[in-house]
């Protein structure tokens, strides 16, 4: 279904330079889901999805897509459910989010094309092109390759101790989720509020973020995110595990790791990678940038992309 | 049978009184694809106080979301509202409920008064770690029991160690010597793993409300 008015034109705006916003931007039913999707460049040119982290949405790529739609690609980003403009869902789930990635993708294209995943983006499509690699003509993992949590190390008891705090601060909040809101502020508040889990990115890039990736209500600017999700959580899956897909990937891969670790980053170094690769996988580390490497470095991972996609 | 709506995010959970009484309340929460039954169970009529029944988020006449997203660790949270409301409770679990049981025993044990796991829908679960896995999606309308429960709650990951975890926070927190009793015939293997840890009593269910009734 087309969008009349563009997400884009409907709040004030912020330059930053060199971010465009998207050239299309449409909604698709998924699962009876509204999910959100924003495109750049030449709508006849073969299309590259990008997927997004967790508690971002798809116009993170406002800067990283336009390098790669000039390149000849079709950029396709979709903001996941409860994240950017899409939909608040009443459940979330990892499952879920590979089952709305396959629904948008299979409306784009049934040809296998390349898809880039940041963060969580990139564990997702891990897993997604183990179970379906005939989605994939070739991925690109930004900073989301997991290893084993922090915590793997703590005595048992000491575990139980931090399980139990996590489960009942989980449980507490999900009882105030149906009237809970997002913390309102000026555009100033959110983009500092951002600062301090995202230490490296410049405030005007954070700026520029809160307005494409917030709302502006009488009150003040607030995230469009759901306030039901929640930073955090328990479960039983366990990071490492994902990396046990890795290997057999059949299509060429390149992972791109961050040197500099911070909040939102994962911790993974090299030589916990270096043996997964599957053969013909690359890894590149970016010693002097952080978790979000396609927006510190943008130039130089588009062009690390964009050599990969022609050379394989 | 009376029923209360609890809100639960988007979600309205019905929460069914199924017979009256003094005391402690007995929750019961049914097994994957079931739903709250029409009348108390005949094996409840030595329990004093009030017997209750929850129907879990896509099931019976709780909501039915969009597009799925289930999880345990969801439904652990439909029974903590449903907790909220009721105070410190008992709770005897079928299947997929005497896995939320279980979670719910160790996630909130001062409000669980022992959790009874028994045979029922959902007992197994998914697999102990990772697998290949399919992706199956199930176009809209839904009603209940939700199919996308019924894909996802039935693939959901249940890895012993896990399980235990539950079993020593209940054993640790509730002041119960052992808040949780296995009356399953069947043992997958969480349930294995449970009904090995200290503090877990294996018995009929007569004889764990017995047991927790006091």
């Amino acid at each position: 279904m087309n969008r009349s008015t563009p997400y884009s034109a409907r709040m004030t705006t912020v330059q930053f330079p060199g971010a465009q916003a998207p050239t299309r931007e449409y909604d698709l039913d998924v699962g009876g889901i509204r999910i959100a999707v924003h495109e750049w460049g030449d709508e006849t040119a073969d299309p590259l999805f990008l997927v997004h982290g967790g508690f971002d949405f798809a116009r993170t790529y406002d800067e990283f897509a336009p390098r790669l739609a000039a390149a000849g690609w079709r950029p396709i980003a979709w903001d996941q459910r409860g994240h950017g403009d899409s939909e608040h869902a009443a459940l979330y789930g990892w499952d879920a989010d590979i089952r709305d990635a396959i629904g948008v993708m299979s409306r784009i294209t049934s040809k296998p094309a390349p898809v880039i995943g940041h963060s969580k983006g990139g564990a997702l499509m891990i897993q997604l092109a183990d179970a379906q690699p005939f989605r994939f003509s070739h991925l690109v993992n930004l900073d989301g390759l997991p290893s084993k949590r922090p915590m793997s190390d703590l005595a048992d008891h000491e575990r139980s101790r931090m399980m139990a705090g996590d489960i009942a601060g989980w449980l507490d909040h999900r009882r105030t989720t149906s009237t809970a809101v997002r913390k309102s502020g000026t555009l100033e508040e959110l983009a500092q509020r951002r600062a301090r889990m995202n230490p490296r990115l410049t405030m005007e890039w954070l700026r520029y973020l809160v307005t494409v990736g917030g709302r502006e209500d009488a009150d003040g600017w607030r995230w469009k995110l759901d306030a039901s999700m929640r930073m955090g959580g328990f479960g039983p899956w366990r990071p490492e595990w994902t990396a046990t897909r890795i290997p057999g990937l059949g299509m060429p891969f390149l992972g791109v790791l961050a040197g500099q670790q911070e909040p939102m980053g994962w911790g993974t170094l090299p030589n916990q990678i270096h043996t997964h690769l599957p053969p013909g996988g690359r890894l590149e580390v970016l010693d002097d940038n952080g978790h979000f490497v396609h927006i510190e470095a943008p130039a130089v991972v588009a062009e690390m992309v964009t050599d990969f996609l022609e050379r394989g | 049978m009376n029923t209360v709506f609890l809100t639960h995010n988007k979600i309205q959970l019905a929460l069914h009184l199924l017979r009256a009484g003094d005391g402690q309340p007995l929750l019961l929460l049914h097994g994957l694809g079931e739903q709250t039954p029409a009348v108390a169970p005949a094996w409840t009529e030595p329990w004093a106080g009030p017997v209750y029944g929850l129907d879990f988020t896509g099931h019976g006449a709780t909501t039915v979301p969009m597009g799925g997203g289930y999880s345990a660790e969801t439904m652990l949270a439909d029974t903590d509202v449903a907790l909220a409301h009721l105070g410190p409770s008992t709770i005897v679990g079928r299947g997929l409920g005497a896995y939320v049981a279980l979670m719910i025993a160790g996630a909130r044990p001062q409000l669980v008064r022992g959790a009874v796991l028994c045979d029922g829908p959902g007992l197994w679960g998914g697999a102990t770690g990772p697998t290949s896995t399919s992706f199956h999606s199930v176009d809209p309308p839904y009603a209940a029991p939700d199919p996308n429960a019924l894909i996802d709650l039935s693939r959901d990951l249940r890895p012993p160690d896990y399980a235990s975890l539950f079993v020593r926070l209940a054993l640790e927190h509730s002041g119960l010597a052992e808040p949780i009793a296995v009356t399953a015939i069947v043992r997958p293997p969480w349930l294995a793993a449970v009904a090995g840890e200290v503090g877990v009593s294996t018995s009929t269910v007569a004889e764990a409300l017995a047991l927790y009734k006091q």
